[in-house]
């Protein structure tokens, strides 16, 4: 994997910075393919856009939300290759081959994912803009308490991570709602983790 | 004519309580957990191949701009086009705004736009409004509240959502009071800048066909905006669309028009293409609005026995030479008994960014000094503080003893509360209770809210599949106001709610009272209401019955012992009603507010004097709940939003430079998952037919009133320490706090 993506960024800048030399500045584009949502996809793309920008603004999935842009609030949380990242903070051309799901690959709204229709149920949202990243990192969260990663306030490192509601508010706190529904953020995933169990 | 509500509401068909007053699912939901409700920055549906605008800000608080150097921009690849603040004549400002959002060559704050750089994508535009070279004149800036504060003067001022005043109030002869009160209370207290801090920037989209131009943004008040963007842009009303259909956040930070849609629209006209803008983050705090930091003093005289006999409030707060005082005091004038009573507010002149509504102007910091006054208070005189606030109920309005309130239930809220909270369990003398590293501290305080009621109108069909659809310019920003508008039709006109279609935010839809105040849900649905029985009369008529007889249920129109499918009122072509309520003088002749108490819970590490939430509850008193699950979550809400304030929040002035330092979401802290712990609300079960037809009240601002002071409180119980300038950072505990045991 990683070999796949440092050999497209190298390919790119010979091929940009060739024959005939760009102007200051002029943009270096590149090729990335990986899938999103099950679903292969090929772009090129100025070397500067970030995975959210990818998504959000050359294939129109802006489920993905930019509240900040620089990593601090985690509207635009994706899961690439199963964990959870910031998609404003790493650049999409270093993503050759990833698999990627983001909110609209959890479910629609005819066919609502289980994290998505305990969301509606707890009224874990209000106006919505955090939600879809709330939503992508709770269910990678899950998985990663399930994996035995373990976080801040695990008091034992040795023994099987416990799904509790100090673990969840720990390892969510990359999620900013200002709206304030992290109360009922908690009890749609704590009923969600409880279904899973 | 619109619908007068001038006389107290009777029975009427939402009493039947058969949608409105469920804790119904959000009807947005589904849209929004997907992903799929468009925002102002997404609408490839409507505006394809926009243009990218990207917004420089200044870099000086005050002064000239000199010079803007555009050439190497000019050459960046991707460039279209560029918009300065000099090739533009200063604009007109928006409704109920300080700060000119753009145009001439004056700086009247830090981060004021002076060019949008348009270009065929996001990457070139931000790397081409870097190549910009400006020449500034700055001018010096007063930045520093607590230096300007001794040169402030009393001034009138209005939130324009609930809360204002003369400059000076007196009841009676507080100083001959006071200097008599046997037990009396004399502090200074101060609180913070704070950030509105939306997850969604400001952002549009502007699309300009000939001399029209539609804003794809995102705004709580469609028709200020819908106004204030014609003024600004010199056009007339009718060539100017607002599409606000989802907003993600606003807080006040949205209730004008800021500088992403002036700048979408002008950098749109001179790229003859659809431009998007979105601030980026680092701008907001500056650019925008936000929440004045206030100096108050409040003094309160009293008996031994805990009556108060005098009570005084005054602050003094900044802003721009145009802009308006916070009006921390005005609920010191309705929330306790004294017949000697002074309120005042002085302003400021600072040139800092424009200080303007957030979530509660007013009370929010206003009650956060009162109910942490009235704790102090309550310990002078050795009473508990739910039993010192008991004592001082009133149910007239202690400025003018002849008016009552229409409802006032605060007693009940505070009794309610402390006994689920299991207060009497609490150890009145602080620094005591111990939980392992924690001191552990509990506080209380109360709320209160004025409710406001504003002129809405909305439009309603009936198609012929039976379907009913809800047309208004009503924004729901997290509020809820898709479905309390949905279940307010479906009520009326007997149907389930998955036949109603609910369409917000467009400038084409009825005037309504859009999200601001806490009116919005009351108003907005009274409304809905309105148009509805002009809708039920066009039905009556179309199928031959008496309005005044017909019953709506179950998706049937019935009367005697006739019995018709509401839908065949339209079986020749929908029908179509319009209306608004216009609200007359009830709201005058009775104080209409809305109360709560809030209990608190905190431990404070005893090593590092961290402070950490462990119980939240609130009893809240608001008329009838129009969905209790979507108005619970206002009011939890509202209590994160000011265990923030108490906590976190603080807007960090340069005074030198003039600006606010930590303008991003990593340096202005907000509470995350880990600082809120579960938070219970109760809400008491109440009609107030002064109110409206809903006999509803705001109930979005009151979770923020008061809740802070109960947090505050909470660490003094847990400490000793009575911190008096907010937030309540663990630097003002740490050298105080007492040695571990």
């Amino acid at each position: 994997m990683v070999g796949a993506s440092a050999t497209a960024a190298l390919a790119a800048v010979p091929s940009a910075a060739g024959a005939q030399p760009a102007r200051t500045g002029e943009p270096v584009l590149a090729k990335v393919a990986f899938t999103m949502n099950g679903q292969r996809r090929e772009l090129e793309l100025d070397t500067r856009t970030s995975l959210l920008d990818a998504a959000r603004e050359h294939l129109h999935l802006t489920g993905s939300k930019k509240g900040c842009d620089h990593g601090q609030c985690g509207a635009c949380t994706m899961i690439v290759d199963g964990r959870r990242i910031n998609a404003c903070l790493t650049l999409a051309i270093m993503h050759q081959g990833a698999e990627i799901t983001t909110i609209e690959g959890l479910g629609q709204p005819d066919s609502l994912h289980p994290m998505q229709a305990a969301f509606v149920k707890h009224d874990g949202y209000q106006c919505g803009y955090c939600t879809p990243g709330q939503i992508c990192s709770g269910v990678a969260m899950l998985d990663e308490i399930k994996a035995g990663i373990p976080s801040h306030v695990t008091a034992d490192l040795t023994a099987p991570v416990a799904v509790t509601e100090a673990e969840i508010r720990e390892r969510m706190s990359g999620n900013i709602c200002r709206c304030g529904a992290y109360s009922n953020i908690v009890e749609a995933m704590t009923e969600v983790a409880g279904r899973r169990a | 004519m619109p619908m007068k509500f001038d006389t107290p509401a009777g029975q009427n068909p939402i009493d039947q309580l058969k949608v409105v007053g469920r804790p119904t699912d959000r009807i947005d939901g589904k849209y929004k957990t997907t992903g799929t409700a468009p925002y102002a920055y997404e609408r490839h549906d409507v505006a394809p191949n926009p243009a990218y605008g990207y917004v420089l800000g200044a870099g000086i608080a005050k002064g000239r701009v000199r010079a803007i150097h555009v050439e190497e921009a000019r050459r960046a690849p991707g460039f279209l086009t560029v918009v300065t603040t000099l090739d533009t004549p200063r604009l007109e400002r928006g409704k109920m705004n300080a700060a000119y959002l753009f145009g001439g060559d004056e700086i009247q704050h830090y981060h004021q736009a002076i060019a949008v750089v348009v270009a065929e994508t996001f990457e070139q535009a931000r790397a081409a409004a870097y190549l910009i070279k400006v020449d500034y004149a700055p001018e010096a800036g007063r930045f520093d509240l607590a230096a300007e504060a001794k040169v402030a003067q009393p001034v009138p001022g209005d939130s324009g959502e609930g809360s204002g005043g003369d400059g000076v109030e007196r009841v009676g002869d507080f100083e001959a009071a006071f200097a008599q009160a046997p037990i009396t209370l004399d502090q200074t207290y101060t609180t913070a800048d704070e950030s509105h801090a939306m997850m969604e920037p400001h952002a549009t989209i502007a699309a300009w066909e000939g001399d029209r131009v539609t804003l794809w943004t995102s705004n709580q008040m469609i028709a200020w905006g819908h106004g204030s963007m014609a003024k600004i842009l010199g056009i007339p009303k009718e060539n100017v669309r607002l599409d606000s259909p989802y907003v993600g956040g606003g807080f006040g930070g949205k209730l004008f028009v800021r500088a992403d849609a002036v700048l979408a629209a002008l950098a749109a006209r001179a790229a003859g293409r659809p431009v998007k803008v979105a601030l980026t983050r680092p701008l907001i705090a500056n650019n925008t609005t936000h929440r004045p930091a206030t100096i108050q003093r409040v003094r309160i005289g009293a008996t031994p026995d805990g009556r108060i006999t005098a009570i005084a409030h005054e602050s003094t707060s900044g802003n721009l030479p145009d802009g308006d005082p916070e009006t921390a005091v005005n609920q010191t004038k309705l929330l306790y008994a004294g017949a000697n009573r002074l309120t005042a507010m002085k302003l400021a002149h600072l040139d800092l960014p424009e200080g303007n509504a957030m979530r509660a102007p007013g009370e929010a910091p206003g009650l956060m000094v009162l109910e942490v006054a009235m704790d102090e208070m309550a310990e002078k005189l050795g009473l508990d503080p739910v039993e010192f606030r008991i004592r001082n109920d009133t149910q007239v309005d202690p400025n003018k003893p002849g008016r009552r309130f229409s409802h006032r239930d605060l007693v009940g809220c505070l009794r309610l509360g402390a006994e689920r909270f299991g207060w009497a369990k609490r150890n009145p003398k602080p620094g005591q209770v111990r939980d392992g590293q924690w001191l552990v501290g509990h506080g209380m305080a109360a709320a209160f809210r004025n409710n406001l009621v504003v002129k809405s109108g909305a439009r309603v069909r009936l198609g012929r599949d039976g379907v009913v659809t809800v047309e208004t310019d009503m924004t729901d920003i997290g509020t809820g106001s898709y479905t309390i508008i949905a279940q307010t039709a479906a009520e009326m006109m007997g149907v389930p709610l998955e036949r109603v279609v609910a369409r917000l935010g467009d400038s084409r839809f009825p005037v309504s009272a859009g999200s601001g105040g806490q009116f919005g849900g009351n108003s907005s649905t009274a409304g809905v209401y309105a148009a509805c029985v002009r809708l039920r009369e066009a039905v009556a008529q179309r199928l031959g019955f008496n309005a005044n007889d017909a019953q709506f249920v179950d998706g049937q129109v019935r009367s005697g012992n006739r019995t018709v499918p509401l839908a065949q009122a339209a079986s020749d072509g929908e029908l179509v009603a319009e209306d608004a309520i216009e609200f007359g003088k009830l709201s005058q002749e009775q104080q209409q507010s809305t109360f709560g108490a809030h209990f608190v819970e905190v431990g404070v590490d005893a090593d590092t004097a961290e402070v950490r939430v462990r119980r939240m509850l609130a009893v809240c008193a608001a008329g009838r709940i129009l969905n209790p699950k979507s108005a619970r979550s206002q009011v939890i809400g509202g209590m994160t939003m000011g265990t923030g304030a108490a906590l976190m929040e603080e807007l960090a002035v340069d005074t030198k430079r003039g600006f606010f330092v930590n303008h991003d979401l990593a340096g202005y802290e907000v509470p995350v998952h880990a600082d809120i712990p579960h938070q219970e609300v109760i809400f008491l079960d109440e009609a107030d037919p002064m109110s409206s037809p809903m006999k509803a009240k705001g109930v979005g601002e009151l979770g923020i009133c008061g809740v802070g002071a109960a947090v505050a409180n909470a660490v003094y119980n847990a400490t000793g320490i009575r911190v008096r300038d907010y937030p309540i950072t663990l630097d003002k505990l740490l050298d105080r706090m007492p040695e571990a045991a």
